[in-house]
């Protein structure tokens, strides 16, 4: 019996926790301008965003792979500032998982800030709360469903990406190789009880992620209708 | 004396809305229009609440609206209460009240305690905002704008989604707050009779524009109705006793106090008149008056104006009737008022 590679398991949950801290910090502006935008770029905007749910992973991947290579727009300026390549690089993995999620953080906040509407917002202008204010203490509590399911989309899609991850990552050990490559691997090397081992924790953690969030979200007072 | 200068416009699609106006405002002032005429979308440019208003606004010595600059609703000083009450959802009713006080800054003599007690609004501290009714929505509304220390205050049509006897007891409490709190308000409304009771002062709006100004009784001048300014002189437990110019008028009990005055509404199909006193009916409502003009409807009633004193009456009669009585300008009647709205109320 070898002994447990639970490696990529671990890469895995760290780069999908990354993944939604940075989607978190991008999409909520992104999300709040396309909410309440009248902007004629909105449409064209929206449709960029969504691009990643309708393209075959490997075609955005092939892009990333382009874009971020060291003759790549990004590629090239990484290597001037890190003397790195950022493809086949944690780092790659993190953008081209950022890219790859994007729609799932942007449209839950977009739908929540959208239900919210301009109402709420205005009055807590005209008792003089400036705009960070009302962002803090109106908005965000009151688009808290829409956080708790980007954060659970997000998170769920950047463990389970796989297309993506095989054309910028690669597998490096400790570097790219996440979960659903190593499953992948061992199956190729008819390693049946790595992949059941790699399989099944990720199956029981994602169902108690998954349980956990859905009871918290029922646990949180509803006192508005959304 | 809180001045307010007004020189906006604002197009959105068809419709066009252009007011130019000098407003002294003083108590309440109430901004009178049919739907659809652009009341509401006045106060949210005077409120800073519509990006693509163009023009001038001052009130006092601040500009709040001027070709350079458009201070934003934050920086206005300028409350508002809004039809839906727009109460936070996520916030219980002590915490909406709080929210000017913790996170709006304006600083000023109107406090929690007060007006807590004014608005009657102990009881409603701990509830959840979606289990208030309608009217209690209102007053923790009114409570949080008047927190917000703001040197103006802007309502809505606040009663228009209450039912009759919710606005009866709310319309007394906002005729109030200007002299219990030293705000002066600027009210938006479609509906006479609350305009009647709490206005002193009307601009009347009509497609974008202010058509008319004044007091009710001026402005509010129309062959349907009649509005009168009484004086009240004594309570009793079934009726109120006013003076309307020379003559005393019996009309339901008002909460108003002795010596107020008070606008009427007097509708023309409910003013009968008489050649001679009348004698032996039941209506105890009997005015001299001077038949001023007569004039001949499409549909066949005639519309009577008269001087009651220095006040004007309306009366709406048959054809028939008319011709009986014989009536001509400068005759003397007896008008006979078989009711009086009041206000609202």
């Amino acid at each position: 019996m070898q002994t447990l590679e639970l490696g990529p398991l671990w890469l895995s949950l760290k780069l999908g926790l990354v993944t939604v801290a940075c989607l978190l910090l991008i999409a909520t502006p992104l999300a709040w301008w396309l909410s309440f935008t009248r902007n004629r770029l909105r449409a064209p905007v929206e449709a960029v965003v969504a691009l990643p749910l309708v393209l075959p992973p490997t075609v955005l991947g092939f892009y990333l792979l382009i874009l971020l290579g060291p003759s790549g727009w990004i590629g090239r300026w990484w290597v001037e500032l890190t003397d790195s390549t950022l493809t086949f690089s944690c780092a790659g993995l993190v953008i081209a998982s950022i890219i790859y999620s994007l729609p799932f953080a942007v449209q839950p906040l977009q739908n929540a800030f959208e239900s919210i509407g301009r109402g709420p917002l205005e009055a807590a202008a005209t008792l003089g709360a400036t705009p960070t204010r009302r962002f803090f203490t109106i908005a965000s509590p009151l688009a808290k469903r829409g956080y708790l399911s980007a954060i659970v989309l997000v998170f769920a899609h950047t463990l389970g990406e796989f297309g993506v991850v095989l054309m910028v990552g690669g597998s490096i050990p400790g570097s790219t190789k996440v979960i659903s490559i190593a499953v992948f691997e061992h199956v190729e090397t008819i390693n049946y009880t790595q992949a059941h081992i790699l399989s099944a924790g990720l199956l029981v953690f994602s169902f108690l992620l998954l349980l956990t969030i859905f009871v918290l979200n029922r646990r949180i007072p509803i006192r508005y209708a959304n | 004396m809180d001045a307010l200068q007004l020189d906006v416009g604002l197009t959105q699609g068809d419709f066009t809305l252009s007011v130019q106006e000098y407003v002294d405002l003083e108590g309440i002032t109430a901004v009178f229009g049919a739907s659809g005429s652009g009341k509401t979308t006045l106060l949210r440019i005077i409120a800073g609440l519509e990006s693509a208003a163009r023009g001038n606004i001052r009130f006092r010595d601040e500009t709040w609206l001027d070709s350079a600059a458009s201070r934003p609703a934050e920086s206005r000083s300028v409350g508002m209460v809004f039809q839906d009450g727009r109460l936070f959802p996520h916030l219980d009713v002590r915490d909406n009240l709080m929210y000017p006080i913790r996170h709006g800054g304006r600083r000023g003599p109107i406090g929690f305690d007060k007006t807590v007690q004014t608005l009657e609004l102990e009881a409603l501290l701990p509830r959840q905002t979606t289990s208030l009714s309608g009217g209690e929505r209102q007053r923790v509304a009114i409570g949080r704008a008047l927190l917000s220390n703001s040197a103006l205050l802007l309502m809505d049509e606040p009663l228009s989604s209450l039912d009759r006897d919710r606005k009866r007891e709310l319309l007394p409490l906002i005729r109030s707050l200007p002299e219990r709190f030293a705000v002066p308000i600027l009210y938006v409304t479609h509906d006479v009779d609350e305009l009647i009771y709490l206005a002193r002062h009307v601009l009347h709006q009509n497609n974008g524009r202010i058509v008319a100004r004044g007091r009710p009784a001026e402005v509010l001048r129309s062959s349907e109705f009649s509005v009168v300014e009484v004086q009240i002189l004594s309570h009793s437990d079934a009726l109120t006793v006013v003076q309307f110019g020379a003559a005393e008028l019996r009309i339901p009990p008002t909460g108003s106090a002795v010596g107020d005055s008070l606008g009427l509404r007097i509708d023309s199909r409910d003013v009968i008149l008489a050649t001679s006193p009348p004698h032996g009916i039941s209506i105890r409502n009997c005015l001299e008056a001077r038949v001023q003009s007569i004039e001949t409807r499409a549909d066949g009633l005639v519309d009577v104006r008269l001087n009651v004193g220095e006040q004007q009456l309306a009366a709406r009669i048959t054809a028939d009737a008319a011709a009986d009585l014989g009536l001509a300008p400068d005759q003397s009647v007896y008008a006979l008022i078989k009711s009086v709205a009041l206000g609202s109320l």
